[in-house]
């Protein structure tokens, strides 16, 4: 039985995902969520065996073929002028970012 | 024939010898941009013009200075008798998912259309030392989610070159069709569920998804993560074995890069298939649909031309040595794509938390109380409803209530999946299979604008015989192997073991040499005609 995404939960997603969405947006985006839970519900037919693992990847990594770990080691930018012509606002050198909301302890 | 006709092998080797510069690949490359192009792909595009729907619009940023640059480099290493490298004076397009630096990077959304990166993605810094000319950023769908390059925001999406009617497929759309109009001889796109091998089989082009961790995907803008795989699009299975002898290898950058040596893919090509177990499984000719007016999951047989283009390639492998071994099961494909739906959701949804308006990505311009609304605002204006449903979707099937029931679940039959080919490719088993033979795609090119356009399950199961090597990590190749009745493309689709690229590009390439002087190898794109 598959389980529907109704107005309520669909409006507490769009809230944890941090999105504005338009009604007619709201509309289609819900309609097409329980239409891909359906075709996910096949999944629950199939007789899985307690002992199956995950597989959080297809390929196994040996020490052999994997990376050595990367040094945590600080390389400086050779051009940081670069980098703060992409940022929306900078002052002195800076990246401007908006005021955090904090809540005193 | 215009140079920008040649194999990139070719291209490579006249420059190398002087026969021709490597400006003049440039220029007959720029050339066909002119005449099959029209414009770009563009966030304002306006209103459609008469002569939209003739052309092909791959391109969202055409970079012909940075080329020119390239090209007279490489020809001053050529007259100053320095190795030039082994893509000398190839011109190639880079899908918009790769940083370059100093060019555009959008992701084909909104919210990456300011960025331009400081830095180069490790695969495209190999292709530029190889001294291939990086002609432009190719359009995809956005955040290269999709199966038809409709969903950019940068419109005009691209169109296919054998009939502009209909889709290029995705998400490497654009890669598929600069290759295939001659716009350059290769292209780097990305695949995570089938995104290089299902345009490459729509455009008649060869699209090689490795395996995962044998390209670097430093420097390319992640979808999912642990399914993602950089890989070449080319016209010949010989230009996409030298590509990826050039792309792959480790990279201290990339952690999941493997440490594994890269063979020399373009020197064994020609060792032929005899003695080579070759399988095909009933499960690859029998097609899954959602249909929506009766709420159900279909099954029906695949089409007969697709299916009769995959066994004469059979009989032809036949005929040349290969032992074909029929009947070979692999009984959870018809779970690759809804496993793909939660697996690839919850990794994009985690891959998108990072536009936020402040770390990355479009900030809103409009008045806003609080760093909460920034966010939400930011998002809303910046990504399109593609990356908007996979969040949702991400969110919800990994929320700790409905993890266990869904992604978990999901984590486990894609234990299933790779273990379908472990056992078909096990040297002790019962098929010891050196390759899988299949249909790349289900159907030839869907049209643009249709019925595919906004159901987002039904452009889904357009992957369903490409995404399971992605669950499995395992490498596919996909090439032509004639048309059918309307004239599109169809591709078929090799699969084999970890690591097993070499002998994929034998067989792909042993294919290609039988059917060389087949009838159908002489038709052109109709932009081209």
């Amino acid at each position: 039985m598959t389980q529907e995404i109704n107005e309520e939960l669909f409006e507490h997603l769009v809230l944890l995902a941090a999105l504005q969405l338009e009604p007619d947006e709201a509309r289609y985006l819900r309609g097409e969520l329980n239409r891909q839970l359906k075709a996910v519900d096949t999944l629950r037919a199939i007789p899985l065996d307690p002992e199956v693992p995950t597989a959080a990847h297809g390929v196994s990594y040996t020490p052999q073929t994997s990376q050595p770990a990367r040094g945590d080691l600080w390389e400086p930018y050779p051009d940081p002028r670069r980098l703060l012509e992409l940022a929306p606002e900078t002052q002195d050198g800076y990246f401007v970012v908006p005021k955090t909301p904090h809540t005193e302890i | 024939m215009e140079l920008c006709d040649l194999p990139a092998h070719k291209i490579a080797e006249m420059v190398r010898s002087k026969q021709i510069s490597a400006e003049e690949a440039l220029d007959s490359a720029l050339r066909r941009i002119d005449q099959v192009e029209g414009r770009p792909g563009s966030l304002d595009p306006g209103p459609a013009r008469p002569d939209d729907a003739e052309k092909v619009h791959a391109f969202i940023t055409i970079s012909a200075e940075l080329a020119r640059q390239q090209a007279r480099a490489v020809d001053r290493r050529v007259a100053a008798g320095e190795d030039p490298g082994p893509l000398a004076g190839v011109p190639v397009t880079i899908k918009d998912l790769f940083a370059v630096q100093g060019l555009p990077c959008t992701a084909a959304s909104r919210m990456l259309s300011n960025f331009i990166p400081p830095y180069t993605a490790t695969p495209v810094e190999r292709l530029i030392q190889a001294g291939a000319l990086v002609l432009g950023k190719v359009n995809l769908d956005e955040f290269a989610y999709g199966s038809s390059s409709e969903s950019s925001a940068f419109q005009p999406f691209p169109r296919n070159p054998w009939d502009t009617s209909r889709t290029t497929g995705g998400s490497s759309g654009g890669s598929a069709a600069s290759v295939a109009s001659g716009e350059c001889h290769l292209s780097i796109g990305t695949d995570t569920g089938g995104s290089v091998r299902q345009p490459a089989a729509f455009c008649g082009v060869v699209g090689v998804k490795p395996t995962y961790g044998r390209v670097s995907r430093y420097g390319t803008i992640a979808f999912s993560s642990s399914l993602d795989c950089p890989g070449p699009l080319a016209r010949n299975v010989h230009d996409a074995a030298l590509m990826l002898s050039v792309i792959a290898g480790a990279d201290p950058r990339d952690a999941t890069s493997s440490a594994r040596p890269v063979p020399d893919y373009p020197a064994r090509l020609g060792e032929g298939v005899r003695g080579l177990r070759i399988g095909i499984s009933p499960d690859y000719f029998r097609i899954t649909i959602p249909d929506h007016d009766i709420n159900e999951i279909q099954h029906q047989a695949i089409g007969a031309e697709i299916e009769q283009a995959v066994l004469r390639a059979a009989g032809r492998l036949a005929e040349l040595g290969a032992d074909i071994v029929e009947d070979v099961p692999l009984p959870h494909t018809q779970y690759g794509i809804p496993t793909y739906f939660v697996i690839s959701r919850v990794e994009a949804a985690s891959n998108l938390h990072r536009y936020d308006g402040v770390n990355f990505g479009h900030r809103t311009s409009k008045e806003v109380e609080d760093l909460h609304e920034l966010y939400r605002r930011s998002r809303a204006e910046g990504f399109g409803l593609q990356p908007k449903l996979r969040i949702l979707m991400g969110m919800y099937v990994s929320a700790a209530q409905y993890s266990e029931q869904y992604y978990n679940r999901a984590l486990k039959v894609r234990t299933l999946i790779r273990r379908d080919f472990e056992a078909a490719f096990d040297s002790q088993g019962p098929y010891r299979l050196d390759a899988l033979l299949t249909p790349t795609t289900t159907t030839t090119a869907f049209p643009v604008s249709g019925n595919m356009h906004e159901d987002s399950v039904l452009m889904q199961y357009a992957d369903q015989f490409t995404v399971t090597a992605n669950h499995a990590g395992i490498p596919g190749l996909s090439i032509p192997a004639g048309f059918d009745s309307a004239g599109l493309p169809i591709g078929i689709q090799l699969l084999g073991p970890d690591f097993s690229e070499e002998r994929l590009f034998q067989i792909g390439h042993a294919y290609e040499t039988v059917t060389r002087d087949d009838e159908w190898r002489k038709a052109r794109p109709k932009v081209l005609r």
